[in-house]
């Protein structure tokens, strides 16, 4: 195991390197670019191809393609280009064909501003693109769980062969951390994989991918996939549970807005505010079972804490905690970033209220 | 001897191509080539949307369907993880001049090293015959119902005309299949450009200038009238750039 102090848009494209991917292309956007920059190198050291695309519509089908061949592909971009990138992501869910999506995101909507946000979160776990299909979505909290996700990104997006994401913002894209990297993945590109168009040894029969499907075969995948959405919320559900046993108040908070609320949930401790935290690493699969399972004859009050407004995630807290207790909502937007001050101050006064 | 057979990379059932229609000529030119190169098995079709499409279930070999106009891009990720296979894009010209316009002349920028089969029947056949990139100018389509009007829509696009002045591509060519010389000057370019890819020498560009019986509303004879009176006077045929001939 190697450690680094490195930038997170570096140590992620790091991670995926070491991952197994072999392909990138993607289109300049503000606060991803260190990521195409690292990889425009380093791609090329280990055997892999990077491809500026034209576009970020050029650049994820540039993706598609990649894949077809059995290599890992992935692309990043921000905001205004993963809604561009959208054609193509639902013709990877459709065509059944893995890919890694990042998205450090900044403010919205519109061209928005090139400072950090959360405001994807709708747009991540809803609808990625077109056509009713869900991807896999991590939302890491610190540079080594962003290196983490990146490295095993791949295992997800080909034993359900289809996109998955990884929704950072821009702060965990700029800030610097030491993180641990881990060993080279060995890949073997050159296996039979039934998917892809690049069975090279043993190759018998030719292969047909398609993004378009007879109504019948295309009702039967949908069925499958919404199988396949439902073993995730079983089997795949990350999250972090912090201090919500004897929890009168519970935050709930990704990403860099949970490491700031994390501040204040412990703030609030040495005050002996009995508070907690739960906080979704996948936020598709949403912990559903983390906040329904809450012991309401106990809990006061759910907080809602995002760096967008109005906050995104409101809705699927609702959905679980089902009127059990009054949700509360804080925020900050377009750009302009949460602070210890700012949380901490919001907290209490939901508190007061629900005193 | 020429060899007369259905080709092997062409499925045993009929297209599903309006009868009298040239993209089952051109496809068929394709598949033909590919068998004399012995690339069969290693042929990858990058289909588009449109009327191309149905190669998707008419194509024997390796395909893979892409968005509308994203088959240059498709084909870049593909070909560049996988250079030794024969890499090439099936296009309309709605496809490929319209809303694909970015990808293809950005691809042919780079010098790709696949090959571009593009066919120009100067309308949009799947989707009912709108006007497209290459509608010639007065010819009437369903959304230009008193002929295409340059004041408002500009002129047919030239795309070998305009890929042909960039640096990067190796070779780009127009031919027309309303005649048998046509024909079979077509499957020589094809051939070439082909032959240039697996040599690694880059881009290459095949426009086929094609009919559409349906949409023009005309028999698939008149057709073959209309393209010399009309659609070859501004779509040249020829050899627009050959950079290995050159040199």
């Amino acid at each position: 195991m190697e450690k680094r102090f490195m930038k997170g848009c570096e140590a992620i494209a790091e991670a995926a390197v070491r991952g197994g991917c072999r392909f990138f292309a993607g289109y300049p956007i503000t606060p991803q670019n260190e990521i195409p920059e690292y990889l425009s190198w380093r791609l090329p050291e280990v055997g892999g191809a990077f491809v500026q695309g034209e576009s970020e519509v050029a650049s994820i089908n540039m993706v598609y393609g990649a894949s077809a061949s059995g290599k890992r592909a992935m692309t990043s971009s921000s905001g205004p280009g993963i809604s561009l990138k959208a054609e193509g992501i639902s013709y990877l869910a459709s065509a059944q064909l893995p890919a890694v999506i990042v998205n450090v995101s900044r403010g919205g909507p519109g061209l928005g501003s090139i400072q950090p946000a959360q405001s994807d979160y709708l747009q991540a776990t809803k609808a990625l693109g077109h056509g009713g299909f869900r991807a896999m979505v991590f939302a890491p909290a610190t540079l080594q769980e962003a290196v983490d996700v990146m490295y095993d990104a791949w295992e997800y997006a080909e034993r359900d062969r289809g996109p998955v994401l990884v929704l950072m913002d821009g702060c965990l894209g700029a800030i610097m951390e030491e993180v641990t990297l881990p060993p080279m993945k060995e890949v073997n590109f050159n296996n039979t994989k039934d998917w892809c168009l690049a069975r090279v040894d043993g190759r018998e029969e030719s292969h047909m991918i398609t993004p378009i499907l007879p109504e019948p075969a295309l009702e039967m995948l949908n069925k499958f996939k919404g199988m396949t959405y439902k073993g995730w919320e079983m089997n795949d559900v990350k999250v972090e549970e912090y201090l919500i046993d004897d929890a009168e108040y519970v935050v709930v908070a990704y990403g860099i807005a949970a490491r700031v609320a994390k501040e204040a949930v412990n703030t609030l401790r040495a005050e002996g505010i009995k508070i907690g935290m739960i906080r979704p690493i996948t936020l598709y699969p949403f912990p559903k079972m983390s906040l329904d399972g809450l012991d309401y004859d106990k809990v006061k009050g759910i907080i809602d804490i995002e760096m967008t407004i109005p906050t995104q995630m409101r809705d699927d807290i609702e959905l679980q905690v089902k009127g059990r207790c009054p949700v509360y909502e804080y925020g900050r937007s377009g750009g302009m970033l949460l602070d210890d001050e700012g949380v901490l101050s919001a907290i209490k006064e939901f508190i007061k209220e629900g005193e | 001897m020429p060899d007369y057979k259905r080709p092997k990379s062409l499925m045993p059932m009929a297209t599903s191509y309006c009868p009298g229609c040239m993209h089952a000529l051109a496809t068929r030119l394709v598949a033909d080539v590919i068998g004399e190169l012995d690339q069969v098995n290693n042929a990858i079709n990058v289909v588009s949307v449109g009327c191309s499409a149905l190669n998707l279930y008419t194509w024997a070999g390796d395909v893979i369907g892409s968005a509308h106009g994203r088959a240059p891009a498709v084909a870049t990720g593909l070909k560049r993880c996988l250079p030794d296979r024969l890499v090439f894009t099936y296009q309309g010209d709605g496809d490929l001049a319209a809303i694909g316009l970015a990808e293809i002349m950005s691809a042919a920028n780079r010098g790709e090293n696949f090959t571009v089969i593009f066919a120009n029947n100067q309308t949009y056949g799947m989707t009912g015959g709108q006007m497209a990139p290459t509608t010639l100018i007065g010819q009437k389509t369903t959304t230009t119902i008193y002929g295409r009007d340059p004041e408002t829509t500009g002129y047919p696009l030239q795309m070998c005309e305009l890929i042909s002045v960039l640096k990067a591509p190796v070779f780009v060519a127009r031919y027309a299949l309303n005649s048998p010389k046509g024909v079979a000057d077509a499957k020589k370019g094809i051939r070439k450009a082909f032959e240039l890819q697996m040599a690694g020498k880059g881009f290459t560009f095949i426009e086929l200038l094609t009919n559409c019986p349906t949409n023009w509303g005309m028999t698939p004879l008149q057709t073959l009238e209309y393209m010399n009176t009309n659609t070859i006077p501004y779509f040249k045929p020829g050899i627009y750039k050959d950079k290995e001939g050159e040199a």
